[in-house]
Formats: C-alpha cells, sequence, structure tokens
C-alpha cells in the first residue's frame, strides 16, 4: 500500500516546529514505517474486536477519602513561568 | 573476588544481616566501583551520593537497632530515570526535563525506600524510554561492560550497565516493547517484566500506558524474585493496578521443571535469529528437556503481525502522552508569540529526533481518515496476538524463545534507519501486547564473548511457573554470575 502523509499538517497537529528539510526527512521516513506497520491491514480482522488493554479490568474504584493535593508553591515550583500563584503563558487569544 | 559490590543481592543481604558487611561499605565499593567503570560505561545520568549516604547511614542505624526491613535493606539500587524521584533529577533521558526535579516519588520507587534500599542514583535510557540501545538519550549512550564499543540495549540499558558493572546491586527498568529484557539480554543479566498492572505504574512517566510495566533487572533469578517481591502490590493511585492476590514467588524457585510443559515459538526460534543464538537457545532448551520438561514447537501465526501492530499502538499512546510536554507547568520553555507558537517551538527544541519520529507517528495513526487502518486495525491485531496465547497456554505452562535476535551491537550499526532498530525487539514485544510476564535469563556467550538471552513467556499472572522455569534454565546452562571484561579488569 502507498502511504501519502501530509507531513506539515501532522506536525501541526503534533505541535511541532520543523522546518522544510526536517518535514521532508521525516515524511520520508514515516512513509517507510508506515508501508510496514501497514502489514496490519492483511489480517481478515472481520468480526475481531479491538483490545485497547491487555487485561479484562472494569471501573476501578477506590475510596473517596481526601488527601492533601500538592501545595501551590510546590506545583509551580518546576514552571518555567509562574507568576501571582499562577502558570503564566503567551497570549492565547490573538488581539483584535 | 575483590570488591563487596560483586557479590549477589543474596549474597550482599546475608553479609549485612549479619553483621560482616556495612550499608556504608557496601554503598562505598559501589561509589567507587562507579568511578573506575562512569567514564567508559555511562550508565548514570545522576548519581545521588549525599541522599545515598544518607541511606546507608539509616540502613545501618536501623539494623544497629535490630530493625532489618528483609533482603533489600542496605541494597544499592539503580532507578531508571523515567521514574520519578522526590527531589532528585528526573529527566527521563529527555532535554526537554533538564534540571527537573520532582515533588513526590514513583510508587515502586517509595517501596524500595520503605524496604531500606539505597538508591545510588538515576540510570540512563533512550529519551522517553524509545529505543533499544540508549543511543537515543538526550545526554549520550551508555556502554556495554562487555565490550565498550558496543551498545548496553535498550531502553534500561543504563540500568544494565550499571547491574553489570557492579555500579549497583540491582536495577528499576521500565519495559514497553522489551526495555527490561533486552538490555538485560545484552548485558548478561536477568531481567524480568510482570505482569501488566502487578507493579504500580505511578510516578512512571508514561510512554505507552497499555503497555508500560516496572521490573527488575538483576544477576540471577532469585535476586529479580527478591526485588519484584519489594515493588510489587496493589496501588490506589494507579487504576490499572492489581487487585488480587501476590503470591509467594520464591517458593517456585528450586522446585525444576519435571512434567512442566514448555512450548518453543516457531516463529521466533528460526529465521532472522543469529546462528550463534539459536544454537544457545536450543541447547538451552535440550538442557531443559533432559531435567524432565515436555518440549513441543508451537506456532502462533499472528507473531509476523506483532511488531507492525506494535508499531502503531505505542506511538499512538505515545503521541498522547507527551502531548503534556507544553512548556507550561515543568521542563524546557522556548518563548513564542502565541501558546501554540511556544509550545511547538519547545517541542522542537526539547524532542530528540526518535521522539518526535514517533508523536508524528502516532499522530498520523490517530489522525482523522486514518485511525480506523491503523490505530484501529492494529488494536484488532492485538486481539489476535492475545487469542494466539491464549490458544497456546491451553497446551503448554511456558513459552519459550531467544530474547533478542542478536548480541550486542555496534554503536551506530542500526540508527541510521529507524526500522532496522525496531526489529530488535520481534521476540520480546509480543508479551507487551499480551500482557503476560516475561524473563530473559543469560545462559552462554557467542563467539564474540557476548551474552545471550534466553526469554521465557507465561500468561497473565504466570509469574510463578515462569521464575521456576526461568531457575531452571538458570541452573542447567550454568552461567554461574559470570561477569563482564571491563569488571575482571577494573577490580
Amino acid at each position: 500500500m502507498a502511504i501519502d502523509i501530509d507531513i506539515a499538517y501532522v506536525a501541526r497537529l503534533a505541535r511541532i516546529e520543523l522546518s522544510d528539510e526536517e518535514l521532508e526527512h521525516y515524511g520520508a521516513q514515516l512513509e517507510g514505517i508506515l508501508e510496514h506497520a501497514a502489514l496490519v491491514q492483511q489480517l481478515p480482522t472481520q468480526g475481531v474486536e479491538p483490545t485497547s488493554h491487555p487485561l479484562p479490568m472494569v471501573n476501578s474504584f477506590r475510596p473517596d477519602e481526601v488527601t492533601p493535593p500538592l501545595d501551590r508553591e510546590t506545583a509551580l515550583s518546576q514552571a518555567p513561568q509562574a507568576d501571582g500563584g499562577h502558570f503564566r503563558v503567551p497570549p492565547t487569544l490573538e488581539e483584535e | 573476588m575483590s570488591s563487596p559490590v560483586d557479590l549477589t543481592l543474596a549474597g550482599a543481604a546475608a553479609a549485612l544481616r549479619d553483621g560482616q558487611l556495612s550499608a556504608r561499605e557496601l554503598l562505598e565499593a559501589t561509589l567507587d566501583r562507579a568511578v573506575l567503570t562512569e567514564a567508559e560505561l555511562h550508565a548514570y545520568l545522576t548519581i545521588d551520593h549525599q541522599g545515598a549516604r544518607a541511606a546507608a547511614a539509616a540502613a545501618d542505624e536501623a539494623i544497629a537497632r535490630g530493625d532489618h526491613t528483609g533482603p533489600l535493606h542496605g541494597i544499592p539500587v539503580a532507578v531508571k530515570d523515567n521514574m520519578v524521584t522526590a527531589g532528585l533529577e528526573t529527566t527521563a533521558g529527555s532535554q526537554i526535563l533538564a534540571g527537573y526535579v520532582p515533588p513526590y516519588d514513583a510508587t515502586a520507587v517509595a517501596a524500595l525506600r520503605s524496604a531500606g534500599a539505597v538508591i545510588v542514583g538515576k540510570s540512563n535510557l533512550d529519551e522517553f524510554a524509545m529505543g533499544s540501545s540508549t543511543e537515543n538519550s538526550g545526554y549520550g549512550p551508555s556502554a556495554n561492560p562487555w565490550d565498550t564499543g558496543r551498545v548496553p540495549g535498550g531502553s534500561s540499558g543504563g540500568s544494565a550497565a550499571a547491574v553489570a558493572a557492579g555500579s549497583a546491586q540491582v536495577a528499576l527498568g521500565s519495559d514497553t516493547g522489551g526495555s527490561i529484557r533486552q538490555p538485560a539480554s545484552l548485558c548478561g543479566l536477568v531481567g524480568m517484566k510482570p505482569t501488566y498492572g502487578l507493579v504500580s505504574r505511578y510516578g512512571l512517566i508514561a510512554f505507552a500506558s497499555s503497555l508500560d510495566q516496572i521490573g527488575p533487572i538483576a544477576r540471577t533469578v532469585e535476586d529479580a524474585v527478591t526485588t519484584l517481591e519489594v515493588i510489587a502490590g496493589h496501588d490506589p493511585l494507579d487504576a490499572t493496578s492489581y487487585r488480587g492476590a501476590y503470591p509467594d514467588y520464591r517458593s517456585s524457585l528450586g522446585r525444576g521443571v519435571d512434567g512442566v510443559r514448555i512450548g518453543v515459538v516457531s516463529e521466533l526460534a528460526g529465521e532472522g535469529i543469529h546462528p550463534d543464538v539459536l544454537s544457545a537457545f536450543r541447547s538451552a532448551v535440550d538442557a531443559l528437556a533432559d531435567t524432565g520438561a515436555i518440549i513441543s514447537e508451537v506456532s502462533l501465526p499472528s507473531m509476523e503481525y506483532a511488531l507492525s501492530a506494535y508499531y502503531l499502538i505505542a506511538p499512538a499512546e505515545c503521541s498522547a502522552n507527551l502531548a503534556r510536554f507544553d512548556g507550561v507547568r515543568y521542563g524546557l520553555r522556548v518563548d513564542g508569540a502565541t501558546v501554540e507558537e511556544m509550545t511547538a517551538r519547545t517541542r522542537a527544541e526539547g524532542f530528540g529526533p526518535e521522539v518526535a519520529r514517533r508523536v508524528l507517528l502516532g499522530t498520523y495513526a490517530l489522525s482523522a481518515g486514518y485511525y480506523e487502518a491503523f490505530y484501529g486495525q492494529a488494536q484488532k491485531v492485538r486481539t489476535l496476538v492475545i487469542q494466539d496465547f491464549t490458544r497456546a497456554y491451553a497446551h503448554v505452562d511456558v513459552l519459550v524463545s531467544p530474547t533478542s535476535p542478536m548480541t550486542a551491537f555496534e554503536f551506530g550499526s542500526r540508527t541510521a534507519d529507524p526500522l532496522s532498530m525496531y526489529l530488535v525487539d520481534v521476540c520480546t514485544i509480543p508479551s507487551n501486547l499480551a500482557g503476560g510476564p516475561g524473563i530473559s535469563v543469560p545462559i552462554d556467550l557467542d563467539t564474540s564473548n557476548l551474552p545471550i538471552g534466553f526469554q521465557v513467556m507465561a500468561p497473565p499472572l504466570g509469574e510463578e511457573t515462569l521464575f521456576r522455569v526461568a531457575a531452571e534454565v538458570e541452573r542447567v546452562t550454568a552461567w554461574n554470575d559470570r561477569r563482564p571484561p571491563l569488571v575482571e579488569a577494573r577490580s
């Protein structure tokens, strides 16, 4: 199966900024890997249920007990930028 | 042997318990060994001199009080750097986490501390555990103590190199597609991936959550059992943690294999396996037959597709898990005018090529229009792999194969083509997909004096039979804790 990837679109979805050369490099590699991975399409799987988890487990409950969370100072201690008790980030919305 | 670091864990534990050796002496010998070997091996990313010395002193004081907490008490342990350690830098081998100091311990790490173990430091790995050689580490590779021109395997290659060299008595690794068993095989050690859910993943920096499992790397099967018994157990902080009984695995040792039904996986014991590896593997199988095991050849037709399914499922899960590295809460940030630009630049700068490749691959496999054909289909193949195993285990108690198709390879020999590196994991990936335990036991050396590993696989929760067979493999092949030339030369 021939694989055709819009690598620039995939990189945008993955939030990785890549140069044109890098896009070409990764695009070619992904096509090679996916040609091999496409082997999975050769097996007849009609009526086969997908497995998302190796062991049969449903609804894992634990007692609803209140435990102390990380305090704010500790939670912010590793942040690249923090301000007034919050994580600080660049603008999320463009200005009009 | 001139240094206590060359004792097995069992030997060192006995010496500590009887007062012939102190935890401080053992730790200093371990740190001395690291001084001799680290320039060549680079097994560790961080050695925690201060923390380890405090832990060893505390262990000695506890013993003096008569408060001995079990077989890991005072034992120097290496922890793979993708498990978080409170107050001790944890990078997962990635530049994106350079300088990150976690505020809490992973559950497995906390279990080690409660058992009195001395955490020497954080061992090197392929970035985010993605790789089979440590060549993808963001901080440079580790080397194999058997031949420092070769890789120690991966991704838990630093853990394996440390245990083989004596700069740790045992280590924790994590195994998503073979990352405990393959480096153990390449370094002449025992490496064990427990049943999925047996060891809590809380505090393990996630790669592929439905496949990841923490386990021990040790010099003997008994030492692996000792370590597993400390770290296994239900943890309410991990929703996939197993809730049933945790048996006494030690009682499986020394029972022999008389009447045990062992299946050789045809698809993993023929084409594509190096002749030296295959011949050592066949001799070990014959030796098991001689001591009473019932041997048969078993065909698992879906094995051919398991690798392909894995290289869709693991990247898909990794692309979701690694979304958390966004330059906001921890780690690297590269500035940008908007959040999206900042995040995309941070990830471009912080992720190495293999991690970027897998995130892109997983993003593609999960994207609209391709989801069914790739990720959805891979999940169905995973079901077929599980069905193959279930059918096989109706007739045999365990399955066996070589652990790795080849022994330790030279640096750079597989880095140009990502697929050639992926093929290294062909024998180990199936157990991750199916969830059962797997163990690698060293059996022999190849013609270049490099270790060869033997893999035993069992159905989920089949640890008792797994250890029973592994201990017999160890006994009949008379590996006898052989040590690498680097240790012979340096000690």
